[in-house]
């Protein structure tokens, strides 16, 4: 399997976030904070075939969230994330 | 057992697999690719291994250095925490035990560390004991970057998370590091025999 195959896009993983947010996640605006790049969440690259989901800033390629998801819980890592702007 | 259907999963512990499958998994034919990130290429050239941290002097070993240090072959079963397991997997490595000889450390814990940023913390006692390689072949074959090429680490007793592809290092540390899955809801030691899948398992 080629890795184009394996980086998706953020509209991957809006019905998760809406799970998580209870409300349209895609277009609400993520800034990392590796490089100060602003990308709506629906254009960010995601990698769903790991242990958990794994967000990735198109920019620089660090870390922007990372999802995992188990015994009724999830685990949710912000710190790539460092401002997450979204309409009410 | 030639094929075994997932409908049949965790079924059959009679089987002569069946003793050797975790509770939880199944057992799949193919080889997962899972990925957590984009793929990192680095010529050999430019490859190094090396032992850092709690020790008199930190260890570099070139890709040729590194491929002159006795090796050897292993056919192990593998677990996967997205609960597929791979039987009778082959492999050819150095095993930790032989990068560790004459390494003179008080450390307990160790973190592997990797092309990509990624990273997995065990204990030193998981690493040692000719129970862990850095491993450079796939069914004798070099191994794919897919699957963690040039060389990964390969501790098939623990779920397959704590195998980093791409390795580059190990850190010996007097303290234990949660790395990049067990810092976020991953059990911290990964046993699947005893299903630690998660925090609280
Ligand atoms: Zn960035």
């Amino acid at each position: 399997m080629r890795q184009s195959d394996l980086k998706l896009d953020g509209n991957a993983i809006a019905g998760l976030l809406r799970e998580i947010f209870t409300m349209e996640m895609t277009n609400a605006e993520s800034t990392c904070a590796g490089c100060g790049k602003v990308h709506a969440v629906g254009r960010v690259d995601v990698y769903l075939n790991a242990p958990g989901v794994v967000v990735r800033c198109p920019a620089c390629e660090q870390v922007l969230m990372r999802i995992v998801r188990g015994r009724g819980r999830y685990w949710i890592d912000l710190t790539g994330t460092r401002c997450l702007e979204f309409k009410e | 057992m030639a094929f075994i259907s997932r409908g049949f999963r965790g079924k059959r512990r009679d089987t002569a697999s069946g003793s050797r499958v975790p509770p939880g998994q199944h057992v799949v034919d193919d080889f997962p690719v899972l990925s957590a990130g984009p793929t990192p290429r680095v010529p050999l050239s430019e490859w190094s291994f090396s032992i850092v941290g709690e020790l008199d002097e930190p260890k570099t070993w070139t890709w040729d250095e590194f491929r002159r240090l006795p090796s050897e072959t292993v056919s192990v079963d593998i677990h996967c925490v997205t609960k597929w397991s791979k039987l009778d997997t082959s492999w050819t490595g150095v095993s930790v035990e032989t990068i560790l000889e004459g390494v003179e450390t008080a450390a307990d814990y160790a973190v592997a560390y990797c092309d990509g940023g990624y990273t997995t913390n065990l204990p030193v006692d998981d690493l040692r004991g000719r129970q862990a390689w850095i491993a450079f072949e796939y069914d004798g074959q070099p191994l794919d970057p897919e699957h963690g090429g040039p060389a990964r680490l390969l501790v098939p007793h623990l779920y397959l998370w704590k195998s980093a592809k791409w390795v580059r290092g190990i850190s010996l540390q007097a303290e234990d590091e949660p790395g990049f899955w067990e810092s976020n809801g991953y059990h911290n030691r990964g046993d699947p025999w005893r299903e630690q899948r998660y925090w609280g398992d």
